[in-house]
């Protein structure tokens, strides 16, 4: 029998998590040094010198880092290029933000009916309530999806199991028919736009265009100035972002990480050799999608307000480019890409940049930071496959 | 009238006319007018319609010499007078200056009936087409007279056939004989145009109504009954609203009632705070009642004994039953016909948007089957030919010539484009095909944010030539415009030519030698290099072209490739790759899929375009591999 023949040789003791993974301490070191300084520089906590809309911007810079995570994890790792996690994404600002924008509309309601000589019923509030979030649509009744709305905790349950069972579902359809490669990233890209144009119409029940907004009052707080509460969610994406990398940090590593990334090397070979692929690659796809449906319900509150054109496919492909260009197949360049290019191009967009006079042209950064972010990427996918993490090779080696 | 006659020959003018006859132009009357019209219509001058339309709307002048003029009013308050004869201008006057003729109602319907008989006993017969035609636009019960008149008199079979029908869509509504409108209404059977059925739509429309016993004289179309053909609630609020019964407070009203008795914080002995419930509020109304504050309460047993007083019933606007059944029948026989016509327009729609998805996907299809690339910059080719257009049509004016010179030239341009990105890019990923999909992405976005930058962001216009911007009508239900025809035709055209390219040349069987193999290709002779370039410029150059029809059809904006890409993609997989005829197939059940999802629910078509993505999404489970799927060894993969 074999099993009387294994010995420790055959089958190796298991590294320790950081020892396979020597990045998770320098980066829940940096992370924590980062979050730190900020809120040290905030206005809120610290002198003041970092403003409270930045604040904003770097929490919500941390929460894309965290659905790149899990875009590297799916792609870098186990290799299904899904061009739907930032769907996933979405599914949870809007998870989120139902919740948010129905109760800070119950508080107005109750406030604006309290005012009558008589007080008002349940089905008053109600009532008044779907004809101030609906009114913009032309609808005055609370749909379906919103059952779950007045309560918070069920809510926050969606932002897990909505797009959990999407990609479940969506995964479970699409690996069983051994759908791969260019194949799946097109499914997962129709997907998303599926979602989208879903979204994009009035009567589904999610105001259509309009979106959700007023998303950065939290119900309850409401007293809490902008700037303490910006900080309470830097924190809590920070604290996500940590968590996040050590989860897929343990995903990525030990026996179960060899064998996607088997998978993503050979996936014949790997079913050949006796492994349940598809539900390795499902639980990677669900896991992934969890991740990013609770970045993104960290995201939308930070944001203030989500619209269906956020989960447009074009957002799902940008996630590709920051994993490609930060380097995929390390968690770490997952964090740096999206961090670098979401930052950087916020700058460049926001009229950050000063403009540069050629004296025949004149290079306006809005104009042309697009242009050059696509060519970039040409370049990152042409010569530096590796990415921006490609460098941390080169200096290590150097070392040695 | 005899001397009214002796003087006939002798006029040789319109003019000279009227002023035979001047007092009655100048002072027309319901009893004299008909003289007027009878000494006209034996003149038989030219003119005489126009000045009888004139007449009518009262534009006609006399002026200080007696003499008669059409006249048209200026800004200034002055007249141009208007030679009633020749039709030319003879100067302006001021309004003071002339008398206005204004004929009274009746007079005016006297002139009208006869303008009709004029105009369609003109001896030309396109002007009696175009009488027929503004007859047909505002039907009067008074043609009918005229046009039976003028019907007896044709000799032109078309024109009979029109003023036949014409005759009967009249009677049909105005005659007043029960036989006479039966059987015009049976001369409009089978007749599918919008006219005859919405004359035949308003002959059966119903108003809805209720009595105590149902009417004798009233044409009853349906009875309703109460809870079942209508609810109680809305047959109660029905007798609310006549004031035969006292309306049914809602729940805002009991709200309001509570609210107006507040005494001492208590309504009716419950305290203010505890009415949050509908159970405490109705509790309170009720002790309100009991002490006759208020109204009693109408209860669901009130409701239904008040309702079952009466009858619901929906009767026709027509009270003549013979003629609503008639009606009815018609209708019903042109039922299946026009479900006939609907189908076959939907299946033109379908036809043209799968004709359209075919040129936007085919280039994609020949790139994708033979080098397995994903090109995601293949929209912005699109674009890329389309705006080549408009700068085309920038410089050449003619729409017709600029067209002619766009098409090559949009081939050529993105030709050229997809023949260096392959080179200096495509070329390089051939062995990591994740990548090409991500590279070509950054071009995608790089020529979109290019073109942004050139063109700007607002939509430039690509105007089809005059030839192109009619509609080809079949009848009233099935019309396609002759823009959609085109680029049907187009398709068709690259259809063949394509299966030409590479099924009878050369270059077709080397591509089709590297799609299959392209390792035992080149040990063939072949240089797969060279292959890939000239295919990934040909389906380049396609999409160009593609671009200046879908220019033509939607509008030139930087963002239009990125509209049809993923729909390419997904005529590409469903179809299958690498095959011309897969494409087709892709494209003809996307196409119809959307207009058939479209054709249920018409005014969304947001709604048609998820369900076919989701379509898709579940077709691609059961043919992983497309319609069309290749067997053998060039599907491995």
């Amino acid at each position: 029998m074999v099993l009387t023949t294994t010995d420790t040789t055959a089958r190796p003791p298991r590294k320790s998590l950081l020892r396979e993974n020597p990045s998770v301490l320098w980066f829940m070191g940096l992370l924590g040094l980062f979050t730190l300084i900020v809120s040290l520089l905030s206005e809120a906590t610290g002198i003041g010198v970092i403003s409270t809309s930045l604040v904003k911007i770097l929490g919500m810079t941390l929460c894309l880092c965290l659905v790149a995570l899990a875009m590297d994890v799916v792609w870098g790792y186990c290799g299904i290029l899904s061009l739907g996690h930032f769907a996933f994404f979405g599914l949870g600002g809007y998870a989120i933000g139902m919740s948010l924008m129905y109760a800070r509309t119950e508080i107005v309601v109750r406030d604006n009916l309290a005012r009558g000589t008589i007080p008002p019923t349940e089905t008053e509030v109600l009532d008044a309530v779907a004809a101030q979030i609906f009114g913009v649509v032309g609808s005055s009744e609370l749909p379906l999806i919103w059952s779950f709305a007045n309560s918070l905790p069920l809510q926050l349950a969606m932002v897990v199991l909505v797009p959990g069972l999407l990609a479940l579902v969506f995964g479970w359809l699409a690996f069983r028919s051994r759908v791969t490669g260019v194949y799946l990233s097109i499914l997962t890209q129709a997907m998303t736009l599926a979602l989208s144009l879903y979204l994009f119409q009035n009567d589904t029940g999610l105001r259509g265009n309009n979106g959700l907004s007023g998303l950065q009052n939290i119900p309850g707080f409401l007293d809490v100035p902008q700037s303490v509460i910006s900080m309470w969610f830097f924190w809590a994406s920070a604290l996500a972002l940590g968590l996040g990398y050590l989860a897929c940090a343990w995903v990525v590593s030990g026996k179960f990480g060899a064998v996607i990334q088997a998978i993503r090397d050979n996936e014949a070979r790997v079913r050949f050799l006796g492994y349940n692929v598809e539900g390795y690659k499902l639980f990677v796809f669900t896991l992934t999608a969890v991740i990013s449906g609770i970045a993104g319900a960290l995201y939308y509150p930070q944001a203030g307000i989500i619209n269906p054109a956020e989960v447009a496919p074009i957002a799902s492909i940008y996630l590709a480019v920051w994993v490609a260009i930060g380097g995929r197949g390390r968690l770490y360049g997952a964090v740096i890409g999206a961090a670098a290019v979401s930052l950087l191009s916020s700058w460049l967009t926001g009229g950050g940049a000063p403009n540069i006079d050629l004296g025949f042209y004149r290079i306006v950064w809005t104009d042309w930071w697009l242009v050059l972010l696509g060519l970039g990427f040409v370049a990152v996918t042409l010569f530096f496959p590796k990415g921006i993490g490609g460098l941390f090779d080169y200096l290590v080696r150097k070392q040695s | 009238m005899a001397p009214v006659a002796d003087a006939q020959t002798e006029a040789a003018t319109l003019q000279d006319v009227l002023q035979e006859v001047s007092e009655i132009v100048a002072n027309p009357s319901r009893a004299q007018v008909p003289r007027l019209l009878e000494r006209l219509s034996a003149a038989e001058l030219p003119g005489t319609a126009e000045f009888l339309r004139a007449f009518s709307e009262r534009e006609v002048v006399q002026a200080a010499d007696g003499r008669f003029f059409l006249s048209r009013e200026n800004a200034d308050q002055t007249l141009t007078l208007i030679d009633p004869d020749s039709g030319e201008e003879h100067g302006t006057v001021g309004t003071r200056e002339v008398s206005q003729i204004r004929p009274n109602a009746g007079v005016r319907r006297e002139i009208n009936a006869s303008l009709v008989q004029f105009e369609l006993m003109d001896p030309d017969p396109a002007r009696r087409r175009a009488a027929l035609a503004s007859a047909a636009r505002s039907p009067d019960a008074d043609q009918i007279p005229a046009i039976a008149a003028a019907l007896k008199a044709e000799d032109n079979a078309d024109i009979r056939a029109r003023m036949e029908r014409l005759l009967d869509l009249l009677n049909a509504r105005f005659a007043t004989d029960t036989a006479i409108r039966v059987d015009a209404i049976e001369g409009l059977r089978g007749d599918i145009s919008t006219e005859a059925r919405r004359v035949l739509n308003q002959l059966l429309q119903t108003r809805a109504d209720f009595a105590q016993t149902l009417p004798e004289d009233a044409n009853i179309a349906l009875i309703r009954q109460p809870g079942e053909d209508i609810s109680l609630i809305a047959a109660y609020a029905v007798l609310a609203d006549a004031d035969l019964v006292p309306p049914r407070p809602g729940r805002n009203a009991i709200r309001d009632a509570l609210r107006a008795n507040v005494v001492d914080g208590m309504v009716g002995g419950i305290p203010v705070h505890q009415l949050d419930t509908d159970e405490r509020r109705l509790a309170a109304y009720r002790a309100l009642e009991d002490n006759g504050t208020l109204a009693p309460l109408v209860t669901e047993a009130d409701m239904q004994a008040a309702v079952d007083q009466y009858v619901f019933f929906d009767a026709y606007l027509e009270p003549d039953q013979g003629v609503t059944d008639a009606a009815r029948e018609a209708l019903d026989s042109t039922r299946t016909l026009i479900g006939l016509f609907q189908f076959a327009s939907l299946t033109l729609d379908a036809l043209s948007l799968a004709s359209i998805f075919f040129l936007a996907a085919i280039g994609l299809a020949i790139t994708f089957g033979v080098m397995r690339v994903i090109n995601m910059a293949h929209g912005e080719f699109i674009m890329m030919g389309a705006y080549t257009g408009y700068v085309i049509q920038t410089l050449i004016p003619d729409y017709t010539l600029s067209l002619v010179v766009a098409l090559p030239t949009a081939f050529v341009v993105t030709f050229a484009a997809g023949v260096m990105m392959e080179r200096l890019v495509i070329r390089h990923l051939y062995t990591r095909p994740l990548e090409t999909l991500l590279a070509t992405f950054g071009i995608s976005i790089a020529l979109q944010q290019l073109a942004k930058n050139i063109f700007g962001t607002q939509a430039r216009p690509l105007t089809a030539p005059d030839w192109l911007a009619g509609s080809v009508a079949f009848n009233d239900l099935v019309s396609i415009s002759t823009l959609r025809v085109g680029i049907f035709f187009m398709a068709l055209a690259f259809l063949l030519m394509l299966l030409f390219i590479l099924n009878r040349t050369r270059l077709g069987l080397e591509v089709r030698a590297v799609t299959q193999n392209p390792g035992m290709a080149a040990s063939m002779g072949i240089n797969p290099g060279r292959i890939n370039m000239l295919t990934f410029g040909l389906g380049s150059g396609i999409a160009g072209v593609a671009g200046v029809a879908i220019g033509m059809y939607a509008q030139v904006t930087s963002e239009m490739g990125a509209n049809y890409i993923v729909q390419s993609f997904m005529t590409v997989v469903v179809g299958g790759v690498g095959s011309v005829f897969g494409t087709l197939a892709g494209a003809g059940l996307i196409g119809s899929l959307q207009k058939g999802i479209e054709w249920f629910n018409p005014t969304n078509t947001l709604a048609a375009q998820t369900y076919m993505v989701l379509f898709i999404i579940l077709f691609i489970q059961f043919r992983p591999k497309g319609i069309i799927a290749l067997k053998g060894r060039a599907a491995g993969d």
